[in-house]
């Protein structure tokens, strides 16, 4: 008999099939989940569910469907709710360890919101660095992630995010702008301040359900591929002041849902829990939009970025190519490593790869000023 | 004894009781659990009013009849694989409307879906079906294409016939709600039923996983091979999951005769030809599905069908016949003609562009087929394309001829 709501009966069900008539067809493919599930782990996994009802065939399913991308190798999986990343972890742990350099089961990740630990950074030059961005994302504890929510969860997230939010002042005070009732004019203007958030057309997302219902309970602010992403930015190279605003203004909005009895979903071990196996740790991607036209076309650029533990993409995110020599470059670490180090290895970075821009456009040779290994 | 058992419940502590100690009534009590055992769904819960969708911005049948009332009623049930209503619906949902046509905006994940949600499906279908009641009436089902009258349409007009339908197989769940292990069956039933077929009907099934790039671009070239779908109508429903797996596409040699696997049905069967023989193309489609129906329940099988609702597909839309019986024809002058529109209804026909149900019309040629699906057998339906056509094409030719034209009476529909 179901149990319904959320009741799992549709899982049970699969399972009067045996694992070899059920596991999916991966010889295509080519992201994390692929290269790590077997079909010993699904028939491990299967029977499995999180108390919300997630089960591992919603978990992989971003990842069947969706075999590989041009750019970047995909995770393949999601996580629906915090427990995901315990009931799911023979499977989830070795992704973990294959997208953030090694990180193993038993390794612990620290916090660092203290921006007075960053060193400079308010002095990148502004006539390379047009702007700078920190982002990052929060879940909220109690409830499930957005390929699972249903409309009336996803709401009652909204309604808390926009409590909390709406009662920061100074200079955090800001708007709720819901993505049902904006205006036109409202819908410019975001658009314009490269502020508005598109429903979802990349498959990696709508495979795993994060677009449903849309634009049920989004809003700036709130609720996109997390419960929360939290961006702090600003045009030029203050990247410090960037970071501080950043800090000050995520711990102000945590003090407040601890208040409201719902803090961020966070451990020692992942750090902060997001819907994304790529974004546990910080989930903080901090970066900048640079001119770089002569260094990009070196042929040790790639080799310079990681040895920098840095990662470039095009101006629009993560899914395009760069334009005109103008590149978003940022942290490639995500877990291990504080909020603190990351931006540290942003600042230090960039300012030496606009130090090798001008280098270059004088003529000179940069090979003494790469980083060794 | 009251006092202990005020003292049990009162306790901190939350602990499963399951017998109530002392006295000559033993009774089992289950305490409010916080922590529950594995695989017991525990899961903060939403009133109905909370979890119903925002459907002001919507038109589709769907919005048009989910009242709050039937929400908060059909909400917390399941069909028993486990198929629920916001499942049903999230398409409907996810797609507030169409240009071109009120689509329904919500599908069947399986055959019971049309019985546990009959209370929003009856009025969808009665919507959709242009007033078929299916609380009062019965569906008709006649594959004897010997009563077909005339037609073979004019050859000048007409450039292709083509009839299509669907079949779901009893017992497995449908594309939107199927699991990988299902759609493998459903393959695995049909082509082996297929590959009984003989005479004018024998062919091949070419796998979507395993196809050649030749054989592709034979398919392609042939206008036969179907895509991953990327209408959002279809996705959010959920049929474009573990794609390709599973999917494929049979025809005969003789590519008149053509079934598509696990798409947005089980099956479509398609039968079809170049030029204006709609009768030959509609014999062979009887014959066709006949027999593969006959293969099928030889080895155990058989189609979803029930006398309330004829055949059952994963669309509301394709309930019945599941028909489409449709012709390309050339109407440059009568398309232009005011009356165009009127003349449809009335003959109860709809037009598409030449490139399907999301297209529009190309220099005059239009996708001419009958409106409806449900509470008109096979034989009627078709029948009705036939005369229609013919009406249609006569008009064309009166215009040519610098004649005036009539706007036909409207058909009797049942």
């Amino acid at each position: 008999k179901a149990i319904m709501p959320f009741g799992n009966t549709h899982n049970n069900f699969k399972l009067n099939y045996k694992v070899e008539e059920e596991f999916p067809d991966l010889s295509k493919h080519n992201n994390h989940m692929a290269k790590v599930l077997t079909k010993d782990i699904y028939a491990k996994l299967r029977d499995k569910q999180t108390p919300s009802g997630y089960t591992l065939d919603d978990v992989i399913q971003t990842g069947v469907d969706n075999p590989g991308h041009p750019f970047i190798m995909t995770v393949g999986c999601v996580a629906g709710d915090e427990e995901s990343y315990e009931i799911f972890k023979e499977l989830l742990d070795p992704i973990i360890s294959d997208r953030h350099g090694g990180y193993k089961p038993t390794d612990k990740h620290k916090t660092d919101l203290n921006f007075e630990n960053l060193k400079g950074g308010d002095d990148l030059d502004p006539n390379y660095v047009l702007s700078s961005r920190v982002r990052t994302g929060r879940s909220i504890k109690g409830y499930t992630l957005p390929p699972h929510n249903s409309r009336g969860e996803r709401r009652a997230i909204e309604k808390l995010a926009v409590e909390a939010l709406t009662s920061l002042d100074g200079e955090f005070k800001g708007k709720y702008y819901p993505l049902k009732s904006m205006t036109d004019a409202e819908q410019e203007q975001l658009i314009s301040d490269h502020f508005l958030f598109d429903k979802p057309v990349s498959p990696l997302l709508t495979c795993a359900g994060m677009a449903r219902d849309w634009p049920d309970g989004r809003g700036i602010w709130a609720d996109e591929e997390d419960h929360l992403r939290v961006i702090s930015m600003q045009k030029g190279g203050n990247m410090r002041e960037v970071f501080r605003r950043f800090c000050v203004g995520l711990q102000k909005i945590e003090e407040i849902f601890k208040k409201h009895n719902h803090g961020f979903m966070w451990n020692e071990h992942l750090g902060y829990i997001l819907t994304c196996p790529s974004n546990l740790g910080t989930g903080l991607r901090g970066g900048v939009h640079v001119k770089l036209p002569k260094l990009s076309t070196h042929p040790k650029f790639e080799e310079i970025l990681t040895r920098l533990r840095l990662q470039k993409r095009g101006t629009g995110g993560v899914d395009t190519a760069s334009v005109g020599g103008v590149f978003d470059i940022s942290n490639a670490d995500r877990l291990g490593s504080s909020e603190v180090e990351q931006v540290q290895l942003v600042v230090d970075g960039v300012k030496l790869m606009v130090e090798m821009e001008k280098k270059l456009e004088k003529g000179e040779a940069i090979d003494g000023m790469i980083p060794a290994q | 004894m009251a006092s202990s058992f005020t003292r049990i419940l009162s306790s901190k502590r939350n602990v499963g009781i399951l017998s109530l100690v002392g006295g000559s009534v033993a009774a089992g009590f289950l305490l409010h659990r916080e922590h529950v055992t594995a695989g017991e769904p525990l899961r903060r819960r939403y009133p109905a009013s909370a979890e119903y969708p925002d459907l002001r911005k919507h038109n589709n049948c769907m919005a048009s009849h989910l009242t709050p009332a039937i929400y908060a009623k059909l909400c917390d049930k399941a069909t028993p694989n486990g198929y629920t209503l916001d499942q049903a619906i999230q398409t409907g949902v996810d797609n507030p409307g169409h240009p071109f046509i009120k689509t329904v905006g919500l599908v069947a994940g399986d055959e019971e879906s049309y019985e546990v949600f009959a209370e929003l499906l009856d009025p969808v279908i009665k919507e959709r079906h242009n007033g078929y009641d299916p609380r009062a009436m019965k569906h008709p089902t006649d594959l004897n294409a010997s009563k077909i009258q005339s037609g073979v349409f004019d050859e000048r007009y007409v450039l292709s016939s083509r009839v299509r339908t669907g079949r779901s197989i009893r017992g497995l769940s449908l594309p939107p709600a199927c699991t990988r292990a299902e759609r493998r069956e459903v393959e695995r039933v049909v082509v082996d039923a297929l590959s009984g077929l003989k005479g004018d009907l024998a062919g091949k099934y070419y796998s979507l996983t395993v196809m050649t790039e030749k054989e592709q671009q034979q398919l392609i070239d042939d206008h036969f091979l179907f895509d991953k779908p990327v209408s959002p109508l279809l996705t959010c429903a959920g049929m474009a999951r573990d794609w390709p797996d599973a999917r494929g596409i049979w025809h005969n040699n003789e590519k008149t005769f053509l079934i598509w696997i696990n798409e947005e049905d089980h099956t479509r069967v398609i039968s079809m030809e170049k030029g204006g023989n709609m009768k030959r193309v509609f014999e062979r489609f009887c014959r066709g599905l006949k027999e593969v129906e006959r293969l099928i329940q030889e080895r155990g099988w058989e189609f979803m069908w029930n006398e309330r609702l004829g055949y059952i597909l994963t669309c509301p839309s394709n309930l019945g016949t599941g028909l489409r019986a449709g012709v390309h024809v050339k109407l440059p002058r009568l398309s232009k003609d005011p009356r165009f529109g009127k003349i449809l209804d009335n003959l109860r026909l709809q037009k598409r562009g030449t490139g399907g149900v999301d297209t529009a019309a190309v220099g005059g040629t239009f996708d001419i087929s009958n409106l409806d699906r449900l509470g008109q057998s096979e034989v009627q339906l078709v029948q009705t394309v036939i005369d229609g056509v013919n009406y249609l094409v006569e008009c064309e030719k009166r215009l040519e001829k610098g004649q005036d034209i009539k706007v036909p009476a409207p058909i009797k529909q049942f």
